[in-house]
């Protein structure tokens, strides 16, 4: 209950607020927008599984959110920014497709 | 299919959930549920519950702004650096082709207002030229300054000789156009018939004679008058030649303009 709360009052807040994104946060927060939803979707099917853990979930978020911001900001001082932040959006969708295929089963059977 | 294999699909971030089974159950489980242990769980879970509210909400709002920033914002702030240089570069190559383009546009234009102005001048010398032929050959009425010259002729003794040698004074003494009775003088005018009854091209003249003569007035009347001239000549025959000075004269016979049979203009 209280991530869906979270969720619809932030998309509310953003959308009311509608602050500008810092230049220096523009490549990276359509990253960290990825990581977390797939943290989201990997906490939504361990709830699923009945192993849901607040700290690992949280835990799980936060890194997730600095580790795909890492790699692109380390692509970005290689000169691969676009490749590598592409590599992170592929391999977090692999993911988010995976944990969305286990919730389907859960909830559809199927 | 990767929904065929679930157990791989098991995010890594997730896994040590394994390890610590959830962590209510353990608490429900709880044999001696001490107050303390109860406290700290109940603890814990507020401040989870909290953090995960607090991070839903993080993500919902970039998810939001992220989309919104999308949405209205396709300038280049967001793009990387390479992106901006290709960008850029493409820029920079469409400005050198437009600018080219426009140096281009710019070069056709003075050559159209040059020639168009050039031309323009080439038509204006050309009509000044055509009215000037048109009053030397005829076939334009002239006015101006000039005399008109009454030569009568009782006797009927005038010869064509002596009207043929009256227009060549009067253009020697710079006649620029002229009549007589009402044909107009040209340059291939002929003089023509026998003492008394003269034909100018072809056209009967009856005494007296009357040239208009447009030129300097004075220049024409002394040249008429010099001894030996036209005016003592004709006085010489019994006629007599009235001389009339005049601001201005109309010149208004006309000549068919002559078609050159055999001539061609050579351009060379």
């Amino acid at each position: 209950m209280i991530p869906i709360l979270g969720l619809a009052v932030g998309v509310v807040l953003g959308l009311l607020l509608d602050p500008s994104v810092p230049v220096w946060l523009q490549p990276y927060l359509p990253i960290a927008v990825v990581a977390a939803l797939d943290a989201v979707f990997g906490g939504i099917r361990a709830r699923f599984d009945g192993i849901f853990d607040a700290k690992v979930f949280v835990v799980s978020f936060v890194s997730n959110v600095v580790v795909a911001a890492l790699i692109v900001f380390l692509g970005d001082q290689l000169g691969v920014g676009a490749q590598l932040s592409t590599a992170v959006v592929v391999v977090l969708g692999i993911r988010i497709f995976g944990n969305a295929a286990a919730i389907r089963r859960h909830l559809f059977r199927a | 299919m990767a929904d065929e294999k679930p157990a791989d699909e098991q995010p890594a971030d997730e896994e040590p959930a394994d390890a610590q089974p959830a962590a209510e159950e353990t608490a429900a489980e709880e044999p001696r549920p001490s107050l303390w242990h109860r406290v700290r769980h109940h603890r814990r879970d507020r401040l989870a519950a909290a953090l995960i509210g607090v991070l839903t909400l993080l993500l919902g709002f970039a998810f939001a702004v992220q989309v919104r920033s999308n949405d209205t914002d396709v300038t280049y702030s967001g793009a990387r650096e390479e992106d901006l240089v290709r960008i850029l570069d493409d820029v920079n190559a469409r400005e050198d082709r437009l600018r080219a383009q426009i140096q281009e546009q710019r070069t056709a234009l003075e050559q159209l207002t040059d020639t168009d102005s050039q031309s323009s001048a080439a038509l204006a010398e050309a009509q000044q030229r055509a009215t000037e032929l048109g009053i030397l050959n005829g076939s334009i009425a002239a006015q101006g300054e000039g005399l008109t010259m009454t030569i009568t002729d009782p006797d009927g003794r005038i010869s064509p000789a002596i009207m043929l040698n009256t227009i060549q004074e009067l253009r020697g003494a710079g006649a620029e156009t002229m009549q007589v009775d009402d044909v107009r003088i040209g340059v291939s005018s002929a003089v023509t018939g026998t003492d008394g009854s003269l034909s100018i091209d072809g056209t009967a003249l009856t005494a007296p004679y009357v040239v208009v003569v447009i030129g300097d007035p004075q220049v024409l009347a002394t040249a008429m008058d010099i001894p030996g001239g036209v005016s003592a000549t004709v006085r010489g025959k019994g006629g007599d030649v009235r001389i009339e000075q005049s601001e201005l004269v109309v010149v208004d016979a006309l000549r068919p303009l002559d078609q050159a049979q055999y001539a061609e203009p050579d351009d060379n």
